[in-house]
């Protein structure tokens, strides 16, 4: 059964110290209101996933949640690198943090393992590069139907699944059973949620039933998959929602210059996240006009016709 | 090196943009001589019409008006992998003679020196795309003989090394801000043609191996006024990429 409830209750109800998580999203609806709700509830000991640790982990990271990232790509996209992620992996500060590495094909390829609950799944890439040597979680099996023929008894590489205790995943609307739609850059969303364990469902409205039944291929998280459904409005902000908001990019620009020392890192998590109770008073501190500033203008999508059949 | 990249690209090709250069060169491309050319992003937008200027790969305006959007395994699957990419563009930190990229580490990767943010896509983009074009500047530091880390195979054990591995395509060139190079036979790097003003000894004192110069040497023609027009007043008028690049 899905349960409808707050941000808060969910993220305890979900999130235990030295669990996996994987906070979902590809530059675009990014769970920043429950990253900053985990960073207050002081989870410690977690192994971070995602291909693209942003901000959010950098933060993370920085206030001591984590002791391994798992990743493909660890940069503050459009701006440059992760600060708070490199003093961890090159100093040990604010403690060592444990990584393993994957390309993006290989972390979505594994999270496709895992939501198809499949022990591995091939791809064709890791062939000449140094990444396999240093993770064996990469490995390579003959292709089994080398005999018969038609191949010539290549190997392929291989990955397995991925299976997070935790997800947190974004969308722009469900209903309160978590029917989820999104749309704009899918990313590795969906099949984080499939993946996963336990399913956080963060999303911008909760809408009527009604409104997910008149557009169903657009349903791309089923509520099947999903335990807690929770409606936080700019819960991606700084990075975007698809229609509803932009990327407030001076906010991805301004995180260089936080995050340059520890302590600058520590000053802005006690001001943006310790200080404040929850995620409407973070924005609250954020200022309306600044918000309303990121709005794009509406472009509406052609309606499309599902008949009535009845 | 904007203009040069540009004019690799053809009207058929589907091209696999990064932000920065790479994007640059693509509309670039699309606004001059390949009006067709496909733009597909790593975060899954296929054929991208974008009005600004993304911010990154996953930027809003490469969703909308697009004509498709897929999710990420899909469009590195059934798209990269299945051979629909005609064209990858890759950058580095560090680019060797035969044309492997290093975007992983400097140093040791256990006890790094500088921890880089890692492949993101470019290893799958370096293994399936047919043609790969590499833009990165040039100096020793960024051109030593061999990579710390191969993150991104190019002519891996040369040719034949890479075709070995079911790897397809390979790199096709280098660009520059010095020079033009590409691969000879054996998949080892040679100088093309030098940019306008620059000499054989400025390109070989910024590359950490022996170049080999074509017996063709040329000089890089020079862009187009129409198409520094484009750069400066219509696809980058605050100056963001290309003040980066120098």
């Amino acid at each position: 059964m899905t349960e409808q409830t707050t941000l808060e209750s969910a993220i305890d109800a979900a999130v235990e110290d030295g669990q996996s998580l994987y906070l979902a999203g590809f530059s675009h609806l990014i769970p920043f209101a429950s990253g900053h709700e985990i960073i207050r509830q002081g989870y410690t000991d977690l192994e971070l996933v995602r291909a693209t640790p942003d901000l959010i982990y950098d933060r993370m990271i920085a206030a001591g949640c984590a002791s391994k990232a798992t990743f493909s790509w660890a940069g503050n996209p459009g701006v440059g690198c992760l600060r708070a992620f490199r003093r961890a992996v090159e100093e040990g500060v604010p403690n060592p943090l444990e990584i393993e590495e994957y390309t993006h094909f290989g972390m979505v390829a594994r999270l496709k393992a895992g939501a198809q609950k499949l022990p591995f799944v091939p791809l064709r890439t890791f062939a000449g590069s140094d990444l396999p040597e240093y993770n064996d979680k990469i490995r390579t099996v003959a292709d089994p139907f080398s005999d018969d023929g038609e191949n010539e008894g290549e190997d392929v590489h291989v990955v397995p699944p991925l299976e997070p205790d935790t997800a947190v995943v974004r969308a722009q609307r469900a209903d309160a059973d978590g029917n989820a739609q999104l749309w704009g850059i899918v990313g590795e969303t969906v099949d984080a949620a499939l993946a996963a364990e336990t399913v956080v469902l963060s999303v911008e409205q909760v809408v009527d039933e009604s409104v997910i039944r008149s557009d169903p291929n657009r349903t791309m998280i089923p509520g099947t998959a999903v335990d807690y459904v929770v409606e936080i409005p700019y819960g991606s902000h700084p990075s975007y929602v698809q229609g509803y908001y932009d990327r407030d990019n001076p906010s991805y620009v301004e995180w260089d210059e936080v995050s340059e020392t520890h302590e600058s890192t520590l000053d802005w998590l006690d001001e943006w996240v310790y200080e404040v109770t929850d995620h409407r008073e973070y924005l609250e501190k954020l200022d309306a006009e600044r918000l309303l500033d990121l709005q794009p203008q509406p472009d509406y999508a052609e309606p499309i016709d599902m008949g009535d059949y009845s | 090196m904007i203009t040069r990249a540009a004019s690799e690209l053809r009207n058929d090709d589907t091209v696999l943009v990064g932000v920065g250069v790479p994007n640059l060169a693509c509309n670039l491309a699309k606004r001059t001589h390949a009006p067709d050319l496909e733009m597909v992003y790593e975060s899954g937008t296929i054929d991208s019409e974008p009005d600004s200027l993304p911010l990154s790969i996953g930027d809003p305006v490469l969703a909308s008006g697009a004509r498709s959007i897929v999710p990420m395994y899909e469009g590195f699957s059934s798209y990269l992998q299945a051979g629909r990419i005609d064209v990858g563009f890759l950058s580095g930190a560090q680019i060797d003679r035969r044309g492997n990229i290093n975007s992983t580490v400097i140093g040791d990767y256990d006890d790094p020196t500088v921890r880089l943010p890692g492949s993101g896509g470019a290893c799958e983009i370096a293994s399936n795309s047919h043609r790969t074009l590499v833009v990165v500047p040039q100096t020793k530091r960024r051109f030593p003989a061999e990579v710390d880390f191969v993150t991104s195979p190019g002519y891996v054990g040369g040719r034949e090394g890479r075709a070995e591995k079911n790897l397809r395509g390979g790199p096709e060139a280098v660009i520059t801000d010095k020079a033009v190079m590409r691969f000879d036979e054996a998949g080892e790097l040679y100088v093309e043609s030098i940019h306008p003003g620059l000499t054989k000894d400025a390109v070989q004192t910024a590359t950490g191996w022996e170049l080999r110069f074509s017996d063709d040497l040329s000089e890089t023609p020079a862009p187009d006024p129409e198409e520094i027009r484009l750069i400066r007043e219509e696809l980058d008028p605050e100056g963001v990429y290309v003040e980066q690049q120098d």
